[in-house]
């Protein structure tokens, strides 16, 4: 484990882990906000948010992360001239983010419709006929009853946010696997040690992860 | 507590394996050279074939298009080849990052590593090195009419190198002023220069004088020429084959005093103008 005794060495795997859990933290909320607004879109009755919604899933769900984060530096940023921080490190990060935050909010949006999918019509129906409008239907009625439903999907897209955080190394970003790479590079007789580190320090957290979600999806399940 | 005894046992076993096979030596000494056919001597020797890592993504130096690679690089695994009795047809290319070359060496997955390789200190404990065939120093990448001069004039401009690579924590520790953008590719570095989101590019003169010598860069970029450490570029190896490492530097000698090795400089990298180094013999490795 000598590794890992250096504490530079130490320092630089933690610095990665820190980004991780920071990208993750930021597109969490960011995905989760723009998930809810895009299911909402492709349920009402307005048929150019459907279209719009529609399209947001099918481009983004589709396109590898590796390209959409490479878009968002080499096409938001250098050819756009989309600048989100003066600091070279937050401006990776940030761009991270919205790359991050686009493509998850995608998966949460289909798991929020597969969600709406579980409340009956006829809730729907009675709210129509009590005088609710359709913003109030849902915000009332259907979302809370979806959401409830999805906490074990969402936790899995939750998940795979953690580890895609990965990605946002190939801008630069010195999150774990670009830690890890420069500990390998410098380390060329420990690779298989290095590895199972870093490996094992993701399946250490997301283990407890998977099991909270799945704990609170049963607790707060919509019984019927 | 487990782990390090695990490790102090197979230390152990590690060292009483050394010193058997030492003893063993004394015995044979004569004998055979049954240690020598362990090594790329033996298996140039016996299979007529050679396994040379070398880079795939360097202009100038090893640049693979398609399932050939061409630059210094290859043509010097093409000189080793040659002088250790194997065929080109023999040469098996295979294309290492700088992140995988001692692994590949230690698993026996390459036989050699000719991919920029700087002869260091930590390296040296992990791999043996023959040569030095180039030294180079870290330079800069400007577009033509940057004012930037040497790495005292970085403060506070962008440099972008490739994540994890020496240059790039030699700028972090030496010239923390200077912000480090990283990419996982020199080529998406160079890019992002062209695009002018970064203000220079560093690395090694002679990968940097490769870049600026590509046709769709031409005249766009220039290098500052003024280098700010030494890399001894050698051709790795097995730590346990200094009998290889020796044969190498011969064929080094050799090629410098036969004119190969101004030949291959020429029909690479001297493209860009450059004019052929000069092989300092003196500066060989002991093998050891």
């Amino acid at each position: 484990m000598h590794v890992f005794q250096d504490e530079a060495n130490l320092d630089l795997y933690l610095t990665g882990f820190l980004w991780i859990l920071k990208l993750t933290a930021a597109s969490a909320v960011i995905a989760l906000v723009l998930g809810v607004l895009l299911a909402a879109m492709r349920v009402s009755p307005i048929p150019v948010l459907r279209g719009f919604g529609t399209a947001w899933v099918n481009i983004f769900r589709n396109t590898p992360l590796t390209l959409i984060i490479f878009f968002c530096y080499f096409g938001l940023f250098s050819t756009l001239g989309l600048s989100l921080s003066d600091d070279l490190n937050l401006n990776n990060y940030w761009l991270s983010v919205v790359g991050l935050s686009v493509y998850t909010a995608a998966f949460v949006c289909e798991a929020l419709r597969s969600g709406i999918n579980t409340v009956p019509p006829g809730q729907a129906e009675a709210a129509r006929a009590v005088g609710l409008t359709f913003i109030q239907i849902l915000r009332i009625i259907i979302l809370p009853q979806a959401g409830r439903a999805v906490i074990g999907p969402l936790g899995s897209v939750f998940i795979a946010l953690a580890k895609n955080s990965t990605i946002a190394g190939t801008i630069g970003v010195m999150e774990s696997s670009n830690a890890m790479k420069e500990l390998i590079n410098a380390n060329g007789d420990a690779v298989i040690e290095i590895f199972l580190v870093f490996a094992g320090t993701f399946v250490l957290f997301l283990v407890p992860t998977g099991y909270f979600f799945g704990w609170l999806a049963n607790r707060l399940a919509v019984r019927r | 507590m487990r782990i390090s005894r695990m490790t102090a046992i197979a230390a152990a076993a590690v060292l009483s394996l050394g010193v058997a096979a030492c003893g063993g030596d004394d015995g044979d000494d004569t004998g055979t050279g049954g240690t020598t056919a362990s090594g790329i001597i033996g298996k140039a020797q016996g299979q007529k074939k050679l396994v040379i890592g070398v880079k795939g993504d360097q202009p100038g130096l090893g640049l693979q298009t398609g399932t050939t690679y061409e630059g210094f690089d290859i043509e010097i695994g093409k000189i080793l080849a040659k002088g250790l009795g194997v065929p080109e047809s023999g040469i098996e290319w295979k294309t290492t990052v700088s992140a995988n070359r001692e692994p590949f060496i230690q698993q026996g997955t390459v036989d050699l590593v000719v991919a920029t390789y700087t002869i260091n200190d930590e390296r040296k404990t992990k791999v043996n090195f023959g040569g030095p065939y180039y030294i180079a120093g870290q330079d800069l990448l400007v577009p033509t009419d940057s004012t930037i001069t040497g790495p005292e004039s970085l403060d506070g401009k962008k440099v972008c190198s490739v994540s994890g690579s020496t240059p790039a924590k030699r700028i972090q520790t030496e010239y923390p002023k200077a912000q480090l953008q990283q990419f996982d590719a020199y080529s998406k570095c160079v890019t992002a220069l062209a695009g002018g989101q970064v203000d220079a590019v560093t690395t090694d003169d002679i990968i940097l004088a490769g870049y600026a010598s590509q046709a769709e860069y031409a005249g766009k970029f220039k290098v500052v020429g003024k280098t700010f450490s030494t890399e001894p570029y050698g051709i790795g190896l097995k730590k346990d084959d200094s009998d290889g490492c020796k044969k190498i530097n011969e064929i080094l000698t050799a090629a410098a005093a036969d004119g190969s090795y101004k030949a291959a400089w020429d029909s690479t990298l001297g493209k860009s103008g450059k004019a052929a180094p000069t092989l300092d013999t003196s500066k060989l490795t002991n093998c050891s």
